[in-house]
């Protein structure tokens, strides 16, 4: 029976960790996410030009933050599979995928619900929204990339091409978008950063994105978790074939 | 070199061969342009505004057709997995492959778009940006769809995926090739519209050979 | 009461982002922990047979 040990002693340390760490994690998520809903909802005052809608800056910056954050994540998780081989590597950024596009979801669906009181609109071809749509169509490619491989080491390796020429372009695309809004000069551009942001905004907003981190983190572990007890399965059932 | 220069010589041969494929190309692009008048209505100052656009755009998604045929062919025949078996290096006989591919699938797409922009009644100026922008901005467009068609030449519906994976990372050189022809018409300059288009090929030049010949080694291992 | 819900008129577009949000988040931990429940399940029968195929008496010849 041929099952390499060595293969298995870095994900299994990864797996104690990850384990320990849980816990931990699902407490900091609930206390933060609790505190910074209380705080956004019911003690941060109205915005003085936008009223009640800068609420919904609560859930839709740390979500866009969080898009951004995991896809960098995803391409150095998976630059370190491409260099050293390391079998978590890969496996990280495939855990981390759905999570980073769920939450380029909600960055840009947030957003137009926060547009249309705001601007009076849904949907505006600007650099940051413009780059969070092809963020998500990258996040989603890359996973159809893992579903369309037989072999999983493969897939891996195809992602980790994907996901890197991916990163390499996203500030080319932005600055693009960027060049060509001002090139267009739309009618009235109203940005998200409206006012400087006042301490009573700016604390919720930061335990929502610490709170939204924590999520991730969470959410992570369950599914790295899934993937290694998965490529455990899978060379588990090639090696039953093989007896 | 000389093998570098017999693999190019030899897919330009195969190309022009295969003549259907590139009348297929060409049609469809032809057929996607005209498209756009009947569905925005034949006002010429309305498809003097969008012309450029609907040409850029037809020109990306008929080039998006011709991508799987730079290596499908040979690698389900078995001349792929020789090739990389031979002397020249893969980065090489990728690079081969893309330049037959520019020459044989995407130059001919810039040669009728003179025509196309007529009828979209775009400018006498904005004609020629046109051309210069294409020139200049579609060796991405074979060199980032090279990429591509290597991740996905081993699946057996690729070519679908092949589109989400590759027109997102085509619209930079969709915008500035716009951006010039735009600013012809204007008549402002378009060379720095040009200089960003050209930093964007070669840039891809230096990159995608790469990425391409890695991801042709997963598919043939 | 009611003006917490109205949020100055415009409630529908607060509630259904942060509904939205909550919404999609929850299902994505529900789901990422019923794939984990599956793989878990899937796992346990095999890893029972290894257990018990290396706790049986090493014979003369065998191979490990």
């Amino acid at each position: 029976m041929a099952i390499d040990l060595h293969k298995y002693a870095n994900p299994t340390r990864f797996l104690r960790i990850a384990n320990a760490i849980f816990p931990w994690s699902i407490v900091t998520t609930v206390v933060l996410l609790a505190t910074g809903l209380y705080l956004g909802l019911f003690v941060s005052p109205a915005d003085y030009q936008q009223g009640e809608t800068v609420r919904i800056m609560f859930v839709h910056v740390p979500a866009a933050w969080m898009a951004m954050s995991v896809y960098s994540m995803m391409a150095v998780s998976s630059a370190a599979g491409l260099i050293w081989k390391h079998p978590v590597a890969d496996l990280s950024a495939k855990a981390a995928a759905p999570i980073g596009a769920c939450f380029t979801f909600l960055a840009l669906v947030t957003g137009s619900l926060w547009g249309q009181p705001m601007w009076g609109a849904y949907w505006v071809w600007d650099a940051r929204l413009t780059s969070m749509l092809i963020l998500l169509f990258l996040y989603l490619g890359y996973m159809a990339v893992w579903g369309s491989f037989e072999d999983q080491s493969k897939a891996a390796k195809a992602a980790a091409i994907l996901v890197l020429i991916g990163a390499i372009n996203i500030p080319i695309i932005k600055f693009s978008v960027d060049w060509w809004n001002t090139l267009h000069q739309p009618a009235s551009v109203a940005t998200m950063d409206g006012p400087k942001i006042h301490s009573s905004i700016l604390t919720p907003l930061l335990i929502m994105g610490l709170g939204y981190t924590s999520l991730f983190v969470t959410i992570f572990i369950i599914r790295v978790r899934t993937e290694i007890l998965g490529r455990r399965l899978r060379m588990l059932r090639v090696n039953q074939l093989q007896e | 070199m000389r093998s570098f220069l017999a693999l190019l010589k030899r897919d330009m041969l195969l190309a022009y061969r295969q003549g259907s494929a590139l009348t297929m190309t060409l049609s469809f692009f032809v057929i996607a342009v005209t498209l756009f008048p009947l569905g925005v209505g034949p006002e010429l100052n309305v498809l003097a505004r969008i012309g450029p656009g609907v040409l850029w755009v037809g020109a990306l998604l008929a080039c998006l057709l011709t991508l799987d045929r730079i290596f499908q062919a040979d690698f389900e025949d078995g001349t792929l997995e020789q090739l990389m078996l031979g002397p020249l290096s893969i980065e090489f006989i990728v690079l081969a492959k893309i330049i037959a591919h520019w020459v044989m699938s995407v130059l001919p797409l810039i040669a009728i778009t003179p025509i196309l922009a007529i009828s979209l009644n775009v400018h006498a100026d904005g004609i020629w940006a046109m051309i210069f922008s294409l020139l200049i901005g579609s060796p991405v467009l074979s060199l980032i769809g090279a990429v591509g068609a290597a991740l996905t030449v081993a699946m057996r519906r690729g070519g679908v995926l092949l589109s989400l994976l590759v027109l997102p990372l085509y619209i930079p050189v969709l915008i500035f090739g716009v951006a010039s022809v735009e600013a012809a018409v204007a008549l402002m300059p378009m060379a720095p519209h040009l200089m960003l288009l050209g930093g964007l090929s070669l840039g891809a030049l230096v990159v995608c050979p790469f990425a391409a010949a890695a991801a042709l080694r997963l598919a043939v291992e | 009461m009611n003006e917490f819900f109205e949020m100055g008129g415009y409630g529908n577009f607060i509630w259904s982002s942060y509904g939205l949000s909550a919404g999609v988040l929850i299902f994505l931990v529900i789901i990422s922990v019923r794939q984990l429940r599956q793989v878990e399940r899937d796992l346990a029968p095999l890893e029972e047979t290894r257990r018990s195929f290396r706790k049986r008496p090493v014979k003369e010849g065998a191979t490990s």
